[in-house]
């Protein structure tokens, strides 16, 4: 039950790493920290969930909701660091096509 | 006052005792007037006077720096009593609110009640069971005036109550379908624009919509980013993933669905399913897919509402009987 966010928020360029569960009981402690990051206008957030355990449909809700608060503000919301089976759950709810998101191999941040 | 007068009488008696002998039979006592009083809602302090005062009865020659201690310890002990009745009253706004929570659990009930349908061609088995009280999950059937079966499964991301009345929203949404628009694909359409409008915007819907017509026997169908099923095809006895592209409901606005078709043949099986019973944990990690392609084929023989129990009786098994997430499974069976 356990999450531990970081935030560096550079000039509306923000990099947000995600460590542990996000499930009912984690995910409104994600989005009252992140929520209010993403309506900086022109903001560029990116979160790494390289080091999240398990994740379910809430926190799928999080992230679409981080999104479409993003893209209204004229800005870019990506997520890297997905293992395959977040992975799975982007593509079955066909967020993939939508949100921009990378796998693990596809590199995290540095 | 009866049971304050009779209180008093009793305390006398014990402490009495105690002070004479030391017995356990007078600390029993104690045990058993401290049950009394929380049950009668006697403060602590009003305990520690009665103390004093009896104190000062029985032993009246006591010195009187112990009695004076007594004024200090009441004073201590004033907080605990109001933490006392604030628990005591918290508690009895916690049952009210639980029960009606229950209240609108039934009412929840009724109105997303649905009927399996009742038709020669299939035997349908469903069964839905929710984590807490109210559940997110939804199964709902139609038959139109072709005999067609429609049959809907969705889950609202998130969980409780929230969840809970969203379902009922789409429930509303999907009665008011016109009659001629039971096409997979328009039916999702059409909900897409309801849930868009109406929803908190970080609520979405997963929904996997079919259609089956009893003279062609093929069924037509389109999900919004549900869980895929299985298809079970007997001649060849293999599973395989029903799958179906498409957004969570509630996103865009615009988005359509593609409608996929499959020709059923005697014995073949579909299997709907709502993300629950693959997220199952256990001690072990998740339960995958594979191994509810297991259970399903361990069930093949038996009739679909046999199926969809016994699978919820194993994965319950699987997860020390404490459901996670709602649960939600469905078999539609063509009969040989």
């Amino acid at each position: 039950m356990n999450i531990t966010i970081d935030v560096k928020d550079i000039n509306s360029t923000v990099e947000v790493q995600v460590k542990g569960e996000i499930d009912a009981y984690t995910a409104p402690k994600l989005r009252e920290s992140l929520f209010p990051l993403s309506e900086q206008a022109n903001v560029s957030m990116v979160v790494d969930l390289t080091e999240v355990s398990y994740m379910d449909s809430t926190g799928l809700g999080v992230f679409v909701g981080l999104f479409k608060s993003v893209r209204a503000h004229n800005g870019e919301f990506k997520l890297i660091g997905l293992s395959e089976r977040l992975r799975r759950l982007f593509d079955i709810t066909g967020l993939a096509d939508i949100i921009d998101i990378k796998s693990h191999a596809e590199g995290g941040l540095e | 006052m009866e049971f304050k007068d009779n209180l008093e009488g009793k305390y006398r008696e014990a402490l009495s005792s105690f002070l004479k002998d030391q017995t356990e039979q007078a600390l029993y006592q104690g045990q058993k007037i401290s049950r009394k009083t929380m049950e009668n809602r006697v403060s602590p302090e009003e305990i520690i006077s009665m103390h004093k005062s009896i104190l000062m009865e029985v032993c009246p020659g006591d010195p009187q720096k112990i009695l004076d201690s007594f004024d200090f310890l009441m004073e201590v002990m004033m907080g605990y009593g109001i933490a006392y009745r604030e628990h005591q009253s918290l508690r009895h706004q916690q049952q009210e609110l639980k029960s009606e929570i229950e209240l609108a659990a039934n009412v929840q009930h009724t109105l997303l009640e649905t009927k399996i349908p009742d038709v020669k061609v299939m035997d349908i088995g469903a069964i839905s069971v929710p984590a807490r009280q109210m559940s997110g999950d939804y199964y709902h059937f139609v038959q139109d005036e072709n005999q067609n079966i429609g049959v809907a499964i969705a889950d609202v991301i998130g969980k409780g109550i929230p969840a809970a009345l969203c379902m009922s929203m789409i429930k509303y949404a999907m009665d008011s379908l016109p009659e001629n628009r039971h096409a997979p694909s328009s039916v999702l359409e059409s909900l897409n624009r309801v849930v868009e409008q109406n929803v908190d915007p970080s609520m979405f819907i997963t929904m996997f919509y079919g259609l089956y017509n009893p003279d062609s026997h093929v069924f037509s169908y389109a999900a919004a980013g549900h869980e895929p099923g299985f298809y079970y095809e007997a001649s060849t006895d293999t599973m395989s993933d029903l799958d179906a592209k498409g957004l969570l409901l509630g996103v865009e606005k615009k988005t359509r669905y593609r409608q996929y078709e499959k020709q059923v043949e005697p014995g073949d099986m579909i299997i709907l399913l709502s993300d629950g019973v693959t997220e199952c944990r256990t001690s072990e990690g998740f339960i995958e897919r594979e191994t509810l392609m297991q259970f399903i084929r361990n069930n093949l023989h038996l009739g679909a509402q046999e199926i969809v129990n016994n699978i919820f009786k194993q994965l319950e098994k699987m997860q020390h009987f404490e459901l996670r997430d709602d649960f939600t499974l469905i078999i539609l069976k063509r009969d040989v």
